[in-house]
Parts: C-alpha cells; structure tokens; sequence
C-alpha cells in the first residue's frame, strides 16, 4: 500500500525536495566546516578584509609560517591561555551532572510512573512549570545565599545547580519512557514477594537502559552547552569551556585572541560532532519522546 | 504504589527542585523589594596648625552594623519596581502625557531598559517561533520524500545547530558574518555597498538574531515532525488519493491535522526556550542593538558592582512574563484534565 504513494511522487517533486534538502544542509552544516578550515589560518586570513578566498588559500599563513595551515590558534588556546583547564572541569561538571541527575531522575520518573494518584499529574504540571523558568532568573536567586554559605565559585556548586535546573525535562523523559515498560513487570515481581524498591532493583533496571542512555545524553548537552549557570556561579579558576570562551572574546584587541577563541571553539563542537554522531537514533527518539504523547 | 513508597522514590528529586528552584524564585521576591543600606557617612573634623578641617569618612562600624541588624538591606518595597531602571511608572506616565502619536511614545518607552529589552524578548519569541515552525516542517517533507539510505546523513547534519552550543553557534555566525568574514563579504556583495556592516544597524542586527534563532531550533522542530510523519495513516492518504485530492489537499487535510498536537508541542517548548533568549546577544555582541530580559538580569549582576535588588526585580517581571505567556496552555491542560475526570 505504501509503495503506491511512493510511486505516485513524480519526478519534479522528488528533485525540489532534493534541492531544498540540499540547500538546508548547506546552511545547517557549512558554518562548522567553514570555521574548523579557518580555524588553522592566521586573524588576516581568516578576516581578510581584501578577498574572502584567503580563508580558503590562506597567503599570509603561509607567509608568518612557511605553510597554508598552522596550529598556532590552537597552542595559544590551550597552552597559552591554559585552555585545558577548562576541559577538565567541563570532564567533571559533566561526568557528575549526568550520574546524579539520572539516579534522583530515574527513581523519581519511575515513581511518577507507577503511583495511580492524582497526584503524580500536578507534580508533571508543577516539573513543566519549573522547566519554563529561565535559568538566568534562578541565577538571580542564587548569588546572595551562594555568597553568605561560601559555596559560590566551587564546581560541586554548579554540579548541583545544573542537576536541579535539568531535573524537570529528566522527569518528564524518563517518565515518558517508564509508562513504556509494561507495569504487569514489577507488579508480578511484588506479587512473588518482592518490595517496590527490589522490584525496581531486580526487574526494572536491567531493562530501562535505552531510555535511561537517552536521558542521560540529553543531561550531558545540558551541563556541556550550559552557559547561564556557570559563568555566573564559577570563579575564573573553577571557569568551563563556554565561559572560557567567552572570556577570550573579552580580550579581542591583541591579534591572534580571536583564532584563540576560533580554536577553543572549534575544540569545544569536536566532541559534539562525534556524539551526534554515534547517539543521532537515541537522541532523535529522545526529542520525540516527550511528543508521542501529544 | 503507596504514598508512602511514592515518597522515598520521589524525596532525592523533590529536594532537588524545590531547594534549587522553588527556593531562589522566593529569594528573587525578597530580594527585590530591599535595597542595600547606604553607608554611614561621618564628618571627621581634624584640626592642624594651619586651622581646622573637616572630612567626610565611611564609618565601617556603624555601616556593619546596619548590615547585622538587618541583613537583608533596608526595606524598599515596591520602589526598585517603579524605578527608572524597571517599569518606570513615572517616566512612562509622563511620556503618555506629552508624547503626541504612537510612534513618539513608543520611542521614549524603546529607551527605558525594561522596555527596551521586552521589545527585542518578545519580537524575537513571536517571529522565530513561526518561522522555525514552518521551515522544520518543510524540511521534514522535503526529507520524506527522499530515498532512505539518504535519512541517516540528513538528519546528522541537521541537528548540528541544534545540538551545538547555542553561544558557539552564535559565535561561529558572528565570525562569518562580519564584515571581514565570507557571509558578511556575501551580503555587501549582493547589496553592493563595501561598507554595510550587520553589526551597525539596529533592524539587521534584530534580523540576524532571529536567523539565528530559526537556524538553531528548526532543526528541533524538523525530528519532531519527521517523527510525525513516519506515523501518518496511510489508509487515509489512499482513500484521500482515490478521491482525487491533490497533493496540497492531502497536506493540508491530512498530514497537518495528524502533527498538530506536535506542532503544539514544539511550538510550547520553543515559546518557552527563546523567551530566555540571552546568548545569542553575547556571541553576536548585540548588546548596543538588542537586549533581552535575561540579558538585563545577567548584566546586573556582572561586574563590579553586582546589583542584586535590581536583578531580583527583572527576574520577578521575568518570571510574571512567563507565566503570562504559558497561561493559555496551562489552562488548557488543567481544563482537559478536569473534563477526563
């Protein structure tokens, strides 16, 4: 049955959506191939106010170092303006935002799951409610208290901060996922015995883990892109990637700190790309998740 | 489950939101109705061979004081509310009484910070919104009617602007688009003028900002769709084809009745999403042009002097501005659920 509307597409229609596809991804995807090319050339090449072909054939380049590529942006970054600093703390920021958010997440969406009560809808209303705040609002909040307890500046602050802020939409995906999973499952393992919480232990984990990867994925964006949060809660020594980046920005007047900031930013998509890369069906079932149900 | 059970489970998360969300929104409502004490200033007379003098000194002690006393700052109520740097009420009034036409008067409100930064929040929410809407519904036709094995690549490349860095997005436009850049030596090109820069102008910076917007989250609303459509009914398109619709007709009494509740979706979570529009501002350095409420809350609190009362005060607007935005869908929801019942 299908094959026949597949058939009936003509020709014409087939080549505009190719074209329009082909124009689409020229735009989603140029801007990240054009900067990771210009990011080996020298400010005056990769700015260059006489022609734009020097960002491609890179003349100056090849005049300052003898060749049309170099990685002086990327040395100053890291090295220089101890990049590599930032890479850790975002390693760590990241590495414990996911594990805490998805063990509180997990066990609260597997409870919004199961408990028949009314309830559980208002406490979804009230995590939707939540999502909707801006983070920069909550930021506002946190300061003064931050301030008076001595906790501003820490990484372990901006740990939990990100894990908060992130555990509405967590909520609502792995809740999503857990009504997936056939409630007879857990109900017969407490019917032979076991409690709600072995249940979960014996009979729910081992089968939760696509969804729980995909969640997990979604934290991982969250406290890798996040912006908001740390750069006001970090001190400079504590400072992520993001707010790293955007601290070189401070500093344009000197040439050669615009290619840090190029370089850094280049660095920071790489690991984006190989996650898109290797999780595109998780992430994909991930942003439909919380649509299936309308 | 118990309530009991459901309470253990649910406890570590509860804690989590309510310390980390629910708290800060009731520490900005404090915050914004006190303002810091002012400092206790001493005239110090000091007196010398050649006559006396007096100098005027902050008297720490009597300041610390204050600040033990009443920690919170001096109680200011609505004051910081009404200021000139929130919804000036007084130079709004006067601006009403004086000004002669719309446009007039919407000029004097387009300089007050508040005003100003509502313009550009709620342009940018109602104009990218519809338009990242239409163009991730375009593509995901488009993509549907291509040849399978093509799906998995498309689809890689479309999420990048989405699942990047909003402020590395940001920044990698930026770049392009100065003028020094290859978009931005594109645009003079076709306008043929070698001295128009986006960056310069008000309109083309707003206009930039909302491309970006579109670029960044079209890619959200394209999966969704093209989820959307791998469901479609296609024994409704059959009959629909038999009937003698046309391919307009279909879409337009098929497929979209079928993604509507998904355009209600993406278009909840979009509304939300770019009404915190903020660092797209910093990566395209648009400050001079266009500011949005998030933007303003982060300025106040940047810098030497971190304003606090102040930003509690924009952050509470905010927070007003949200919930006006979400009440229809809130409404609705709570509306439904009382129908099921």
């Amino acid at each position: 049955m299908a094959s026949s509307v597949v058939e009936n597409r003509s020709f014409g229609l087939r080549l505009g959506s190719a074209l329009f596809v082909i124009v689409w991804l020229l735009i989603a995807a140029f801007p990240f191939f054009w900067t990771l090319w210009g990011s080996f050339k020298v400010e005056l090449d990769f700015f260059s106010i006489l022609d734009w072909t020097d960002a491609l054939t890179g003349p100056r380049t090849e005049q300052v170092y003898g060749s049309t590529f170099t990685s002086t942006a990327y040395e100053g970054a890291w090295i220089q303006e101890e990049f590599w600093r930032s890479v850790i703390n975002t390693s760590l920021v990241c590495f414990f935002v996911v594990c805490t958010s998805l063990t509180i997440g997990t066990l609260g969406g597997y409870a919004l799951s199961r408990s028949g009560f009314r309830y559980t809808f208002w406490l979804l209303i009230a995590a939707l409610i939540f999502r909707a705040v801006p983070p920069m609002t909550l930021v506002a909040g946190y300061l003064l208290p931050f301030f008076e307890l001595n906790m501003w500046g820490h990484l372990p602050t901006a740990v939990i901060v990100l894990v908060a802020i992130n555990q509405p939409f967590t909520l609502w995906m792995l809740h999503s996922f857990f009504e997936k999973i056939p409630k007879d499952l857990d109900e017969s393992a407490k019917v032979d015995g076991c409690t709600q919480f072995q249940a979960f232990r014996h009979v729910i984990i081992p089968v939760m883990w696509p969804g729980v990867i995909t969640t997990g994925l979604f934290s991982f964006l969250l406290a890798y892109n996040d912006f908001a949060v740390t750069a006001m809660v970090l001190s400079k020594e504590n400072q992520t990637m993001i707010p790293k980046i955007a601290s070189f920005l401070g500093t344009t007047q000197t040439e050669g700190n615009v290619m840090f900031a190029v370089a850094a930013s280049v660095s920071a998509v790489i690991p984006l790309f190989i996650l898109v890369m290797f999780f595109q069906r998780q992430i994909v079932s991930g942003l439909t998740a919380g649509a299936v149900k309308g | 489950m118990k309530h009991k059970t459901f309470f253990w489970f649910f406890l570590p998360t509860a804690l989590a939101m309510l310390v980390f969300i629910a708290a800060p929104i009731l520490s900005i409502l404090m915050q914004s109705v006190f303002l810091p004490h002012e400092q206790v200033v001493i005239e110090v007379e000091s007196c010398g061979p050649f006559g006396c003098s007096t100098t005027t000194s902050v008297d720490q002690e009597a300041t610390a004081k204050l600040w033990e006393e009443a920690p919170l700052g001096r109680f200011a109520g609505m004051q910081v509310y009404f200021d000139r740097g929130h919804l000036a009420v007084a130079e709004v009034g006067e601006a009403w009484s004086t000004t002669q036409s719309w446009g007039e008067f919407f000029g004097t409100l387009g300089n007050l910070p508040l005003y100003r930064a509502l313009a550009f929040t709620l342009t940018y929410t109602f104009v990218s919104t519809p338009l990242l809407i239409i163009l991730g519904f375009a593509i995901a036709v488009a993509v549907n009617n291509l040849g399978p094995w093509l799906k998995g690549p498309v689809i890689f490349f479309s999420l990048l602007p989405f699942v990047v860095t909003q402020l590395i997005g940001s920044l990698i436009l930026f770049w392009m688009v100065d003028a020094r850049g290859v978009i931005g030596t594109f645009i003079q090109w076709i306008a043929d003028d070698p001295d128009l820069s986006l960056k310069a102008s008000t309109p083309l910076t707003w206009i930039m900002l909302i491309v970006y917007g579109v670029w960044n989250s079209a890619p959200f609303a394209f999966v969704v769709f093209y989820a959307g459509l791998q469901t479609l009914p296609q024994d409704t398109l059959e009959s629909a084809m038999v009937d003698g619709a046309t391919r307009w007709q279909r879409i337009r009494y098929v497929v979209i009745p079928h993604i509507m509740p998904l355009v209600t979706f993406v278009l909840l979570i979009q509304l939300m999403d770019n009404f915190r529009v903020f660092e797209p501002i910093i990566g395209f350095s648009a400050e001079a042009h266009a500011t949005s409420l998030s933007w303003i809350i982060f300025n106040d609190l940047g810098g030497e002097t971190r304003q606090l009362s102040s930003a509690a005060a924009n952050s509470v607007l905010t927070i007003i501005g949200v919930s006006i935005l979400l009440a229809p869908v809130l409404v609705r929801t709570w509306r439904e659920s009382k129908a099921k019942t």
